[in-house]
């Protein structure tokens, strides 16, 4: 066998339950602004729990599924390497930390919210954040509407014209889209 | 309130985790809708604040559910909004994961996922469009919105650095 650390070889050992959790609880904290990008260092990069590939493709699956895709995603890592019991400690890994911290931050803004030095920070510190979420929409955006009469971009649009514009309810906007969507990506193929 | 705000909180996020394709940043139109519109559980700016919390929070951006449970029903009502937003679909997750890998090479997945990916990026842009709209009352808001969308797209800069920018432009009183 050879030592080399080629990007495709088999993943190292199955972590164990204790591992699981120290690593979702490492992911959680690092991850400010997101922690898929961490998450993949920790799996992919560090301890060699899969491969770059596997983790696509469990990353993929979880961005498909409903809910948040980080919270997913460690669910799909978990279970698949410790079933129901590393599903729920990779989970708890994940959240537990986060809750603590935020749970705090709730407490401190509920009693010093109508501070004014408080909100003038926040109303700055929001308005740098949806420039960061717009980036990401460009970023998703682009390959998207690279092709320029494909049927993507006029449901991303629909989406966004029911949801912002409409103020449509998001159940009703995703109950009509989303079935025209894969009809048409099943069409296409 | 002459009712138990918890029973609504439940529903409500549990309800809406189900259609969150794309994440919680593709749930904020919603979560906007029934907290301020809706429910009149907390006012537009108490929304756009948790989202910014919510941001420098480390951990994931579903957070946000945390604190608009704590807003409505203290430590319950966090309790009760993370559990209702992720039990659902964490369940859900388990079980799909379970059996997916079966389904690799079928046409039905490779049409799912591909169908699901332009529905979800309409969805994070009608959040970005209504936070915006939230956060940018002003002029110099806007700009610092604008500019952090620039710097986010062209480099790789660790987003606490933004967030510090924009927190001390905010502090000095511009906004």
């Amino acid at each position: 066998m050879s030592d080399s650390a080629a990007p495709s070889q088999s993943v190292a050992a199955r972590p164990s339950l204790l591992e699981l959790f120290r690593a979702f609880v490492v992911v959680s904290i690092s991850g400010f602004g997101g922690a898929l990008p961490w998450a993949r260092r920790m799996i992919v990069d560090q301890r060699r729990w899969m491969t770059a590939e596997e983790f696509n493709e469990a990353f993929a699956l979880s961005q498909f599924l409903p809910g948040p895709n980080v919270v997913n995603f460690s669910v799909v890592f978990g279970s698949r390497f410790g079933g129901a019991a590393g599903a729920a400690v990779a989970l708890a890994g994940l959240m537990g930390p986060p809750l603590i911290i935020v749970t705090v931050l709730a407490f401190l803004y509920a009693r010093f919210g109508d501070l004014e030095m408080l909100g003038r920070i926040l109303a700055g510190i929001t308005a740098a954040a949806v420039g960061l979420l717009i980036a990401v929409v460009v970023k998703m955006a682009a390959p998207l509407f690279r092709k320029r009469w494909d049927w993507a971009p006029l449901i991303a649009i629909a989406a966004f014209v029911g949801v912002a514009i409409m103020q449509w309810p998001l159940p009703l906007v995703f109950a009509v889209l989303a079935p025209i969507s894969i009809a048409l990506a099943w069409i296409r193929r | 309130m002459n009712e138990n705000p918890l029973i609504p909180l439940f529903g409500y996020f549990a309800l809406l985790s189900l259609f969150a394709v794309g994440g919680a940043n593709a749930a904020i139109p919603e979560m906007h809708r029934i907290a301020v519109d809706v429910m009149h559980w907390m006012s537009d700016r108490q929304f756009a604040d948790s989202f910014a919390i919510a941001q420098i929070s480390p951990g994931p951006n579903v957070i946000i559910v945390t604190l608009i449970g704590y807003h409505v029903a203290g430590l319950a009502g966090a309790a009760v909004a993370t559990v209702a937003m992720c039990g659902p679909t964490c369940v859900f997750a388990f079980l799909v994961a379970r059996t997916w890998d079966h389904f690799k090479e079928a046409r039905w997945r490779i049409a799912i996922q591909a169908g699901l990916v332009p529905v979800s990026l309409g969805l994070i842009g009608a959040s970005a469009f209504v936070l915006a709209r939230s956060a940018d009352h002003n002029i110099y808001a806007a700009l610092i919105t604008a500019v952090t969308a620039v710097v986010a797209f062209t480099t790789r800069i660790n987003p606490l650095w933004l967030f510090a920018v924009g927190g001390i432009l905010g502090l000095s009183g511009w906004l």
